[in-house]
């Protein structure tokens, strides 16, 4: 899977009550969602965002709260994938089980916002198109690529008919 | 190499018996928990799977916390949805209104040392405090789990946490895990179990093991272990548990760092805002008026910390135009601090006690804040906008502190207001 985007850059240890804030969790219809997603810290995010965008970030996006709203709330917005130094584990698992791809690369703070990015998401591959500059994803484990194959957790349940174990 | 006890229990529930930190495995969990937010996003997926049927009714615990009391007309559906789903599929196990998640499976007799269990809340590595594994999870995983069984899970890395020394005057355990929080950072212990261990241990009562274990979240951690000695054995021992297995790390088991934390270096600590590592001293945290007090949460709403903060309130009057609010965390600590006479103690100083809920903690209801105000608040994050507006500010601390701080109503050591 090739995608293409801009980029949408925020810092280290972006929480998920600033991706949706609580108050919009009573309810988990995704269309509502995304109406906020990052209002706490980026105003501009929902109104500017476009299909295809890549948020890239520091280290422990998505940490706090397990709320699977965050990723649901930045999928539904029509961003692609999201690129970060790491990942917050309850987010980055529920990115995985959403079929949200989110990749770790070390070097994040030469993304800059607005730089169009092509990501090789199989094979972890990141070119900055204003740059012609290549970044490398770490991979991720074999079983993680199935859920993503299948694009989440429940199509892979459903495929396999069970977890495999 | 000996093995870890995140290691050992992995191993006990999944089909690999040699497995090491990093591995990625399936495991068969003991448990599953979700609440009113997760469970009811849960619900809607396991519906998706082919013919649901739960895998095991007596293992799945769904509790109405986090909008209870219901706060609107959503909320009140998210909370039809798991009492609903509870009844079709017959679950032992459905609380509304008893209390929130982590202070009440403990209560209930439903964490036993040695369980696997996952809860799609991301302070369940709160039951760490009994011996058992519980790692945070979403709701894709909890759905999918209620029909499976099974959740994946990464074999994490432990840190060993050597707890040594005794406790100061007003400290406790959430005095203790702020420090450790402003240590190793929010991300710390990211993807990692925290092992306690050390003779510093056995003067915590249970009550700041739990509040311990459920902050460990608030440094990345997957899960925490406090080891299963006389006072979790007590606790343990009139909640009709049953049977049980405790694991303990082998002398040679890989821990990928060790830390000592001397108790007699931890004094009472402040989180200011925004982040829970942003951790200073009582006394450094001047001249700060507060809007708000709040004593509750599945941090530190249990019952010691409701009798802390009564010895220091009995008798006194909260500042006029701060409002405290007291939030017991279940129903029957709340039944008990009645019966201590803690609630009178609250209400007579001009506070205010709210039903078990998750409330405000999550600026959910129950004491939101406005721009521009300020709360002093027992529970456990103090992100940006996470009591209320964005433009509000949480300061976190322990049952002391705040007890303190609503006389005095600026930020107090508790020293200041006694006598």
């Amino acid at each position: 899977m090739i995608l293409e985007g801009r980029v949408w850059k925020y810092d280290n240890n972006v929480d998920t009550d600033v991706i949706i804030p609580a108050r919009f969790l009573n309810t988990s219809d995704a269309e509502e969602l995304k109406k906020h997603c990052m209002e706490d810290i980026d105003l501009s995010f929902s109104a500017e965002v476009k299909p295809g965008d890549i948020i890239v970030a520091g280290s422990n996006f998505g940490c706090g709260s397990s709320r699977e709203h965050a990723p649901i709330a930045i999928k539904a917005s029509g961003v692609s994938c999201i690129i970060a130094q790491s990942f917050a584990r309850i987010f980055f698992r529920n990115a995985v089980n959403i079929g949200l791809p989110v990749l770790q690369v070390e070097e994040t703070e030469k993304f800059k916002k607005g730089d169009r990015l092509k990501v090789d998401i199989e094979e972890g591959v990141i070119e900055n198109l204003d740059s012609g500059e290549k970044s490398y994803a770490a991979q991720p484990p074999c079983f993680l690529k199935e859920i993503y194959e299948c694009d989440g957790l429940v199509n892979y349940i459903i495929k396999q008919g069970k977890m495999a174990k | 190499m000996g093995k870890t006890i995140a290691e050992k229990i992995i191993a006990e529930h999944s089909e690999v018996s040699e497995l090491c930190a990093g591995d990625i495995v399936q495991a068969k969990v003991d448990l599953l928990m979700g609440n009113d937010i997760s469970g009811s996003m849960a619900v809607n997926i396991f519906a998706k799977l082919n013919n649901p049927m739960v895998f095991d009714k007596e293992k799945i615990a769904l509790i109405a916390d986090h909008f209870t009391p219901n706060k609107d007309i959503k909320s009140a559906e998210q909370a039809k949805v798991i009492r609903d789903f509870a009844r079709k599929y017959a679950l032992l196990h459905f609380y509304e209104n008893e209390g929130i998640e982590h202070a009440l499976l403990p209560e209930k007799g439903l964490v036993k040392p040695g369980q696997l269990i996952g809860g799609a809340d991301s302070h369940t590595p709160t039951y760490g405090a009994l011996g058992a594994m519980a790692v945070g999870i979403g709701a894709t995983d909890l759905g999918a789990a209620m029909l499976t069984g099974w959740i994946w899970l990464k074999v994490p890395e432990t840190l060993k946490v050597l707890l040594k020394g005794s406790l100061l005057p007003w400290v406790t355990g959430k005095d203790i895990i702020l420090y450790l929080i402003s240590i190793i950072g929010v991300d710390g212990a990211n993807y990692k179990a925290i092992e306690f261990q050390g003779e510093g241990i056995s003067s915590l009562p249970m009550e700041s093991r739990f509040t311990i274990a459920n902050m460990t979240a608030e440094a990345g951690a997957k899960t925490a272990f406090f080891p299963v000695d006389d006072v979790c054995k007590n606790y343990i021992k009139d909640k009709a548990v049953g049977e049980y297995s405790i694991f303990t790390s082998d002398s040679d088991a890989g821990f990928c760092d060790t830390l000592k934390i001397n108790l007699d270096d931890v004094g009472l600590q402040v989180a200011v805002p925004h982040q829970p590592s942003n951790v200073k001293h009582v006394n450094d945290v001047k001249d700060l008026n507060l809007d708000q007090v709040v004593i509750g949460s599945c941090t530190n709403g249990w019952l010691e910390d409701l009798r802390v903060a009564a010895e220091i309130i009995k008798g006194k009057k909260v500042k006029p135009g701060l409002r405290l609010i007291v939030i017991p965390a279940t129903r029957s600590i709340y039944k008990q601090a009645l019966d201590e006479g803690y609630i009178s103690t609250f209400t007579e100083a001009g506070g205010v006690v709210s039903p078990p809920t998750c409330g405000p903690c999550l600026g959910g209801h129950m004491g939101i804040l406005a721009k521009g105000e300020r709360a002093l608040a027992t529970t456990n994050r103090n992100f940006v906008g996470r009591m209320g507006d964005k433009g509000s500010e949480v300061f976190l601390a322990g049952p002391a502190v705040a007890a303190a701080s609503a006389i005095a109503g600026k930020i107090t050591h508790p020293d200041q207001v006694i006598g």
